[in-house]
């Protein structure tokens, strides 16, 4: 980073902790923390949708797919996260390689199978053997967001489901008696009003998904954790900047991370809570027409 | 998720990956200096870091380093993931069953006993070693009591916070901290295990054993395979 931090051994006091936090190992920490960012940000709609459609599937009049909604709500919900973080993205990776190796390499005969092992045909690894480091990477990050959409959309699509029964029926009868279809009462008066019925469990559950992204390391991601781990730990001086067991630091570093962002991620939902009432045919909804008044 | 989007996913990163040219995926762990770690750059370094770069080039192969943990770097080789492990692995007859190794580029090496006072009893107390290293199994079979980690730092950590009495690994490893800690020093007598360290393949891949170990045969006649045990191992033995 400064041209002074090439020859580290000569260095004290805080210019030493200049170069030791601007070290290249460093940035790969700070950058982690967007790992985490992107992590949440790109999960968090994929599980709203999922839930969403489990919760729509839930009370289909359609009985399969009422029954796959209702056991998908279960299932998820009553199988520990981790037992399920390290069972999906296995099983999607194996998954996914099978097919293509039965499309790509239909004259193989070695099974796929062989004791513990999972061998398919180079053609069908994924992503392939020959693909640069990031494919990798971007794979794995890949399957670790359909692990936490997958998880978080269940317990999502019971908050929704829970929230669309909460809006007053006679908004719904209403509709109806305005001649709407069942389709359209859906989405004009449904939709638009069980939001602010799921808010509270729907902040609960964004919550519950930030405290839970150190998952990610168990993984194999790298993220804020891993190198807290990796950096904190003592260095001898096969390192440049030698130090002892500082794990405690880095640790509490991610404490008050992790503190903040669930902070402002409370003032945000307390925000988005007053402006959807507006209107609603709730108690927090009549106190903002009374204070208007 | 739609499985349109999935398909579509899955299409653009197979067509990303089919364009790349054929690279050698070498696996390593990181964090077992002088072997290999992770440097304050953010790159894996070490001896087997620079064996692996030297051989590739040897052998005429575009060669890209993964990290993987140690406790699941001989499975992950196995079912393809990677091409090939260079992580200071010591060859033994349990390894050779699951994968196959080209020949020696680290000639055996001690593994020592390291504790914070003189009066460790090594063969009766307890011991820390790296989970599925020989360090451990031959802790487990010497009659002390075993505990086991993840990571060889947490071994040493463990000594340390006084979990355990001593902490057995390779000599080469350890050797730093007994320098630069007062506290720590090295006990009892060493230990030889294994039968030098070897470049994990799978055991179907001979196409690609061969050409490495014909290229470390090229490094050892002609110097270049001491030049990095200087580098990195000093007090190791030349070939």
């Amino acid at each position: 980073m400064f041209a002074s931090c090439a020859d580290p051994g000569s260095l004290d006091g805080a210019m030493w902790l200049a170069c030791y936090l601007t070290s290249g190992k460093h940035m790969a920490f700070y950058a982690s923390f967007g790992t985490v960012l992107v992590l949440l940000l790109v999960t968090a709609p994929v599980a709203l949708a999922c839930g969403f459609a489990g919760a729509v599937a839930a009370r289909s009049d359609i009985l399969p797919l009422r029954w796959f909604g209702r056991a998908y709500i279960a299932m998820v919900r009553g199988i520990p996260d981790i037992a399920f973080f390290l069972f999906v993205p296995i099983a999607l990776d194996q998954g996914i390689e099978w097919l293509r190796h039965q499309v790509k390499c239909p004259d193989w005969d070695l099974p796929v199978r062989q004791g513990s092992d999972f061998v398919v045909c180079p053609a069908a690894k994924m992503p392939l053997s020959s693909a640069p480091q990031w494919v990798h990477e971007g794979y794995g990050f890949a399957l670790a967001v359909l692990a936490f959409a997958v998880v978080f959309g269940a317990f999502a699509a019971n908050v929704l489901f829970g929230a669309m029964r909460a809006v007053p029926r006679a908004q719904i009868e209403t509709g109806e008696a305005y001649g709407m279809s069942g389709r359209q009462v859906f989405w004009r008066i449904l939709v638009p009003q069980m939001w602010v019925f799921a808010l509270p469990g729907l902040s609960n559950l964004w919550q519950i998904l930030i405290k839970a992204t150190p998952l990610l390391f168990l993984l194999g991601v790298e993220d804020i954790v891993y190198w807290a781990r990796e950096l904190g730990g003592s260095k001898t001086s096969a390192f440049s900047y030698p130090h002892p067991d500082w794990r405690l630091y880095y640790f509490l570093a991610l404490l008050v991370f992790y503190l903040l962002l669930t902070h402002v991620s409370e003032m945000v939902f307390s925000r988005l809570t007053r402006r959807l009432s507006h209107g609603q045919a709730t108690l927090a909804g009549d106190a903002l027409r009374k204070a208007q008044a | 998720m739609k499985p349109a989007i999935v398909a579509a996913t899955i299409l653009t990163v197979a067509a990303g990956a089919a364009s790349a040219q054929s690279v050698i995926r070498l696996a390593t762990e990181g964090a077992y200096p002088p072997y290999n770690l992770i440097d304050d750059s953010g790159k894996v370094a070490g001896y087997d870091v620079d064996v692996g770069d030297a051989v590739c080039a040897h052998a005429h192969l575009t060669c890209e380093w993964v990290t993987n943990d140690w406790d699941s770097i001989i499975p992950n080789l196995v079912s393809g993931n990677y091409d090939a492990i260079l992580a200071g692995m010591s060859m033994t007859e349990e390894r050779e069953k699951v994968i196959d190794f080209t020949q020696n580029y680290l000639k055996p090496e001690p593994s020592s006993y390291v504790a914070a006072s003189s009066d460790v009893d090594v063969k009766h107390g307890v011991i820390a070693a790296q989970t599925g290293t020989i360090q451990a199994a031959f802790v487990q079979e010497s009659g002390a009591t075993l505990v086991e980690f993840a990571t060889p730092e947490e071994t040493v950590a463990a000594v340390r916070n006084g979990e355990a009495d001593a902490v057995l690994a390779d000599k080469s490893y350890l050797v730093d901290y007994v320098n630069e800690d007062p506290d720590l020093a090295f006990v009892g007598e060493d230990v030889f295990l294994g039968n030098g360290l070897g470049i994990g393949v799978r055991q179907s891949d001979t196409d690609l054993r061969d050409k490495l170990d014909a290229a470390l045969a090229e490094m050892k006649k002609d110097g270049s395979l001491n030049a990095l045990i200087d580098k990195w191992m000093p007090n190791s033995e030349h070939f």
